[in-house]
Parts: structure tokens; C-alpha cells; sequence
């Protein structure tokens, strides 16, 4: 069972990832409490589906655990598990909770 | 992460019909042919892998695609080909049928589709193929739940071509001719001779006039041309 530390270690490796790719104003700072999606988010819809679609990939390699990062709250502005990347791997440590149990 | 340069598909449905045709063709072409359905299949080549799975069943298909990443480290094409019907009167058809339809049409086609476009985005052009049919411009009577779910595939298709525009994923959809496959082997020849007659062109069609189309869409050229049902035959409504 992965703990929190490495959960939250493939979320900045995946930041790292992305912001080579992103103009450098929206780069997102490497630590827990950095706004990805939403209100003070930096990311667009488009951004938000490339870091999704790494972090799947990363704890599927590293990890061997096959996770979909989907959520129909995905959009709201409030109870998003995307706005930070503390709520974001909070939330990632749930879905792979629920992927050992089934 | 190993790249191959020779362009990767999955077709699905591939253990017979279209799908076995499809796969044969694209190896002939040079392809590596990734299959699947929830039979075996006998048809063997170095370049065609096949997957024993369920369309709509979610792990079995994400282990496949981890697979694929694994071993070929990106995708380019994706035929949503597995389908299945049931030509009867909506006051006979039991629920169970309409929710395998559902489930290995509508269900199987958004899985498949939404775990392509992850893959696909390592290669800057990528092309997703649905399959629609006649019945439902002409929407058939006997063909409820089946036109319905391949309706619903035709939505499916537009939106996902303005998703994934970004990605330089184009997504489009055939409705095949009458094909003499397993598919409408149950269907009295009568309902299929008026079905025929409501074609502009009235002759059952041929595997290749499905990847004449297919052949058509995947160009590189074809970039600009996507959310686009191409009823073969000319069937309108
Ligand atoms: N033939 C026609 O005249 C015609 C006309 C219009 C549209 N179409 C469309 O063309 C496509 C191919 O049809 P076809 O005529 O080739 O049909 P077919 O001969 O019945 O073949 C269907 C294929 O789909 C596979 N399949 C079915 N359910 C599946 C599931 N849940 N998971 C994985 N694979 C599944 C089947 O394999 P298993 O049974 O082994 O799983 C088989 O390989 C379908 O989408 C159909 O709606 C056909």
C-alpha cells in the first residue's frame, strides 16, 4: 500500500513534467498548498487533462496500480478535487484505497 | 518507454465480421493490429495481439491499454468496431438485451475512445472510428434499442471530435452497407431487401467498401475532416 509521501513525491514529478511544456507564467510551484484548477488555478481544462492523464500513467508505472482519475465534481469550482495538489493526492490516496479493496 | 514508428491500431470486435476483416487488411498493410472481443480468435500474425475482454468492462480494458503503452509506448488509430444488435419489436425485446446494447455499444465505444485519447497524445495525429449504422437516419422499426445506442454513438462522435480537436484527434463514424456478417444473419430477407431499397444505391456492401472509407478518414491528410457519418450506400432518412 502506498503512503501519502509517495503519492504526493509522483504529483510534483508529474508538475515538473508539465511545466517544462507550459509558458513560464503559468508555471505551478512545486509544493502541496500550489492552486492547479479552478479559481486561482493556472491550468486550463486542456492542462488539466495532461497532468490527469500523467499522474494515471506515473502510479500505474511506479506503483502498479491502475486508477482512473475521473470525477463528476471535476468542474465545480468549490468541491473540485482538483483545485490543489494537497486535495488532488488526498484524493488519488482514496481511489487507490478503493482499487485494493475491489 | 519503447517507440515504435509504424503506426499502432486497435480494432475492437475483431474475432469476426467486419472486425476479423479489418484486422487482417491493417496487418497486410504493414500495421501493428492490436484486437479484441470476448472470444478467441484463430487469426495469427507477428503483428496482431489479441485481448480476451468485454468492451464496457473498465479494468479489463485499462490493463489493456497499459499493455499497449508498455509495449509499444503510443497509438494512433482506434476502430470502435464491436457491436452488437437485436432486430425485434420493442414490446418483445427483453431489458437484459437492451442493456447488453447499450452497455457493448455506447458504454464500450466511450471507454475505448476515452482511454485512446490518452494514448494518443504522444503522437500529435490520432483518429478515432466509430461505427454507426442506416437504421438511424431511416429509423427503422424492429431496431429500437440498436439504432438508439448507435444514435447515441453518432452524438458521441461530434462531441468527442470538439474534445479532442486539441489533441489533433479527429473522430469520425461509418455506417456500413448491409454487410452479410453473423450481425444480420437473423434479420427475415425481406426486411433486408426494404432496407436495401431505401439505400441510393441498392447492393449489399463488401468489406472493402468499409475500409475504403477507414483508409479515408486515418490519411494524414484528412486532418480537417472530423464529426463526420459517413452512411455508405447513401441512406438519408
Ligand atoms: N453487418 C452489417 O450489415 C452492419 C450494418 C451496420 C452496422 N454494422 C456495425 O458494424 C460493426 C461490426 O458488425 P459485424 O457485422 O461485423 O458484426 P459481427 O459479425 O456480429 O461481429 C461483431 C464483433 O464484435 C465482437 N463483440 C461483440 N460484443 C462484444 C463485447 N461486449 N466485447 C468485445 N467484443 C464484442 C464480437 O466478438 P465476440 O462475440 O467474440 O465478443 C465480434 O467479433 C458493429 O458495430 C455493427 O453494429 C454492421
Amino acid at each position: 500500500m502506498p503512503n501519502k509521501d509517495q503519492i504526493e513525491q509522483i504529483l510534483f514529478e508529474v508538475i515538473k513534467e508539465l511545466n517544462e511544456e507550459l509558458p513560464f507564467d503559468q508555471h505551478i510551484d512545486v509544493q502541496l498548498e500550489s492552486p492547479l484548477f479552478g479559481q486561482s488555478g493556472k491550468l486550463d481544462s486542456l492542462g488539466l487533462v495532461s497532468l490527469i492523464v500523467r499522474a494515471e500513467e506515473k502510479i500505474q508505472d511506479q506503483l502498479g496500480i491502475s486508477i482512473t482519475i475521473a470525477d463528476e465534481r471535476a468542474m465545480s469550482q468549490t468541491k473540485s478535487p482538483f483545485t490543489t495538489i494537497r486535495n488532488l493526492s488526498e484524493y488519488i490516496s482514496v481511489l487507490v484505497i478503493e482499487n485494493e479493496k475491489d | 518507454m519503447k517507440k515504435t514508428d509504424t503506426k499502432v491500431m486497435i480494432i475492437t470486435g475483431t474475432s469476426k465480421g467486419i472486425g476479423r476483416h479489418l484486422a487482417e487488411y491493417y496487418v497486410d498493410q504493414g500495421l501493428h493490429v492490436i484486437g479484441c472481443s470476448r472470444s478467441k480468435t484463430d487469426f495469427y500474425s507477428a503483428n496482431y495481439r489479441h485481448f480476451i475482454l468485454d468492451v464496457f468492462d473498465e479494468k479489463a480494458v485499462r490493463a489493456m491499454f497499459t499493455e499497449i503503452r508498455r509495449d509499444y509506448g503510443k497509438l494512433d488509430i482506434t476502430i470502435n468496431n464491436a457491436g452488437v444488435a437485436s432486430m425485434n419489436h420493442s414490446i418483445l425485446t427483453p431489458i437484459d438485451t437492451v442493456r447488453n446494447i447499450f452497455e457493448t455499444n455506447v458504454v464500450g465505444t466511450f471507454l475505448v475512445s476515452r482511454e485512446s485519447a490518452k494514448l494518443m497524445r504522444y503522437v500529435n495525429y490520432g483518429r478515432i472510428i466509430n461505427f454507426a449504422t442506416g437504421a438511424v437516419p431511416l429509423k427503422l422499426e424492429g431496431e429500437a434499442a440498436y439504432a438508439s445506442s448507435k444514435a447515441a454513438i453518432v452524438q458521441l462522435t461530434q462531441i468527442l471530435s470538439k474534445e479532442l480537436a486539441e489533441f489533433k484527434i479527429t473522430v469520425n463514424a461509418v455506417g456500413p452497407p448491409a454487410i452479410k456478417t453473423d450481425l444480420i444473419r437473423s434479420v427475415p430477407k425481406q426486411k433486408l431487401d426494404d432496407f436495401l431499397k431505401r439505400h441510393a444505391i441498392k447492393r449489399y456492401g463488401d468489406f472493402s467498401d468499409v475500409t475504403n472509407l477507414i483508409n479515408f478518414f486515418i490519411k494524414p491528410e484528412s486532418e480537417m475532416v472530423t464529426g463526420q457519418v459517413v452512411y455508405l450506400g447513401g441512406v438519408f432518412g
